[in-house]
């Protein structure tokens, strides 16, 4: 019977030789990630349960990224009670504030997520670890208590659609102008309760970053799972972390049968794909950036899950080396992880953004979700390298948000309104 | 298990930063969520909701973030059901999770407009719009969720698998 990646993966996990689109099925957990908005509540339903202790507490990652630092009362009431739960359960992989980041993003730089691996996390970009050849998705509070308490949870397979990427990535076109076309072109909820699969010579040549931010929006579309099978290059950034967190393992990747059947076939051709902004109110509003050229902004913010990553940073410098933010406007940067962070000082590239006028802070989802360190107020416009531009996600709902790539944004900020990289460049 | 109530429609792709905003998730009693439910489309919405009512909404309601803050403002406020053309999957789950009924019957949304009086039985899947005299019927749940719904969620069915009394 052939199986998709996502069907052999779940069917490994629920020891079944196969599994088809619409099952349900109760699929062993390799690893069980919570959050400080997510965790507490995690909490509460895992003592109603009346569980003792978690199932593995070397298979279990609580990190602190939402509201750290606590940005008032409340919030630091949420990170002691996932501190005290990590301390009281011994979890391994508890990341407090200045040792972790955003986990998307630090999970995967941690070698904790590797190809094959079925990976539950309480937030719903838990999908960007598919971009490793996992098998990733998104729950809830009540759901990671269930997992916490059996290391099983009950998954309904996914029906798999593929994504046939053609080409390769021209100038300035990174994996997230990728994403922003394929949600333009399925729609906002294209993709609900399916996996999404990548593969083509265009994810193939996509750096390990570009592919995490592939995979992170595949939310986005509704997906459940976005994954990019692994290949050499999948396998070496994860050796390579792996090594570096004594995490060494039998690592077996994981790709469809050339027969399996897929609920769809989309192609895309990255030779026609040009740097995509998304205006409000939904991500397939997405469009290339010449359509919206020339919109005034307030406020560029480039970080998150999506976009915080070393690569993102790198071509944010590039273009905002010898160049000042435009006087009117605010322009924000805040590197994904501790590690991110130190690597980008390293480079010069916290320098720069210094020097251009920018506004880094550490390590948070901060802005994204309309934390804190750049809330949006009413009528503000702002360019984010995140991933929602919904009603009210930065903060006021009369406030616009535009999405895009570190190179928008950064071009961005020095022009005052949306542009083109090049027309900055040039 | 069987609801009546009024309708408060909304439209298409509702998310959760809409259901319950993300400066408001430093709290989890859903209670005091529930005061700012929906507040980024009405503010007054809180206060015009009856216990018992039901939501009734487009196209992949819940889509977005994963906040189970949003379920439980829904149902801190009374609601016990909500009747959607479509869900978005993480929604969907953790409403069942927790016990709040979920049932998919685009003609039932769209035959449906805010105030009118509606009768839901989930497990039927049955949804009948009283002040208009028309009945739809939802695709049943699988066999899995029966379970679960029955149950009262996924806090009692761990329980169970724990063997916790």
């Amino acid at each position: 019977m052939a199986m998709t990646v996502a069907e052999k993966i779940i069917a490994r996990h629920a020891g079944l030789e196969r599994v088809e689109p619409g099952q349900i099925v109760s699929a062993r957990v390799d690893l069980a990630m919570g959050n400080d908005v997510t965790t507490p509540v995690a909490v509460e339903r895992f003592r109603e349960m009346g569980a003792g202790r978690v199932f593995d507490p070397e298979k279990v990652a609580i990190v602190l990224s939402h509201f750290v630092p606590a940005k008032d009362i409340p919030s630091s009431q949420l990170a002691r009670v996932c501190r005290e739960f990590a301390r009281e359960q011994r979890i391994r992989w508890f990341f407090e504030v200045g040792k972790g980041g955003i986990e998307h993003v630090l999970l995967p730089e941690m070698g904790l997520v590797a190809p094959g691996d079925l990976v539950i996390g309480a937030d719903s970009h838990s999908c960007t670890y598919g971009a490793l050849g996992a098998f990733a998705t998104g729950v809830g509070s009540t759901d990671l208590a269930a997992v916490l308490a059996l290391g099983e949870i009950w998954l309904r397979v996914p029906e798999t659609l593929r994504v046939v990427w053609r080409g390769r990535p021209g100038p300035w076109v990174m994996g997230k102008d990728m994403a922003l076309a394929l949600i333009a072109k399925i729609g906002d909820d294209g993709a609900r309760y399916m996996c999404v699969e990548h593969v083509g010579e265009g994810v193939e040549a996509l750096s390990m970053d570009s592919r995490l931010t592939l995979s992170n929006m595949a939310i986005e579309a509704g997906a459940k799972a976005g994954i990019i099978p692994a290949d050499s290059r999948t396998l070496e950034y994860v050796a390579e972390r792996q090594r570096a967190s004594g995490l060494e393992r039998e690592v077996e990747p994981v790709v469809s049968d050339p027969d399996a059947t897929f609920a769809g076939v989309v192609e895309l051709d990255l030779s026609e794909l040009g740097p995509q902004v998304a205006a409000p109110f939904l991500p397939s509003n997405s469009g290339p950036v010449q359509q919206l050229a020339g919109t005034p902004v307030d406020q560029v913010f480039i970080g998150s899950c999506t976009n915080g990553k070393l690569e993102d940073l790198r071509v944010a410098a590039a273009v905002l080396k010898g160049r000042k933010v435009h006087p009117s406007i605010r322009c924000i940067v805040i590197p994904a992880t501790q590690r991110v962070f130190q690597r980008a000082l390293e480079e010069g590239l916290i320098a720069i953004f210094l020097e251009a006028g920018c506004q880094v802070e550490g390590p948070t989802c901060g802005p994204c979700l309309g934390g804190y360190a750049g809330v949006l107020g009413p009528g503000e416009r702002c360019l984010s390298t995140s991933n929602r531009n919904y009603r009210g996600r930065m903060g006021h709902p009369e406030a616009e948000v535009y999405l895009a790539n570190p190179a928008v944004a950064a071009a961005t900020a020095v022009a005052g309104q949306i542009v083109h990289p090049d027309d900055v460049l040039s | 298990m069987r609801f009546e109530g009024r309708a408060w429609v909304f439209g298409d792709h509702i998310d959760t930063d809409v259901i319950i905003p993300a400066r408001y998730l430093v709290s989890t009693d859903p209670a005091e969520l529930s005061r700012h439910c929906m507040e980024p489309l009405d503010p007054e919405f809180p206060a015009k909701v009856r216990p018992g009512d039901i939501l009734v909404a487009g196209e992949n309601f819940g889509s977005g973030s994963s906040r189970e803050h949003a379920p439980m403002a829904i149902k801190g406020l009374g609601v016990g059901c909500v009747v959607a053309a479509s869900f978005a999957r993480i929604f969907f789950r953790n409403a069942l999770n927790i016990g709040l009924a979920v049932v998919e019957c685009p003609e039932a949304v769209a035959g449906t407009e805010t105030g009118d009086l509606l009768r839901v039985d989930p497990l039927a899947g049955e949804v009948a719009n009283l002040s208009r005299g028309e009945v739809w019927w939802a695709r049943p749940y699988p066999e899995f969720l029966v379970h679960l719904i029955q149950e009262g969620g996924l806090v009692p069915y761990v329980r169970g698998r724990l063997g916790v009394r």
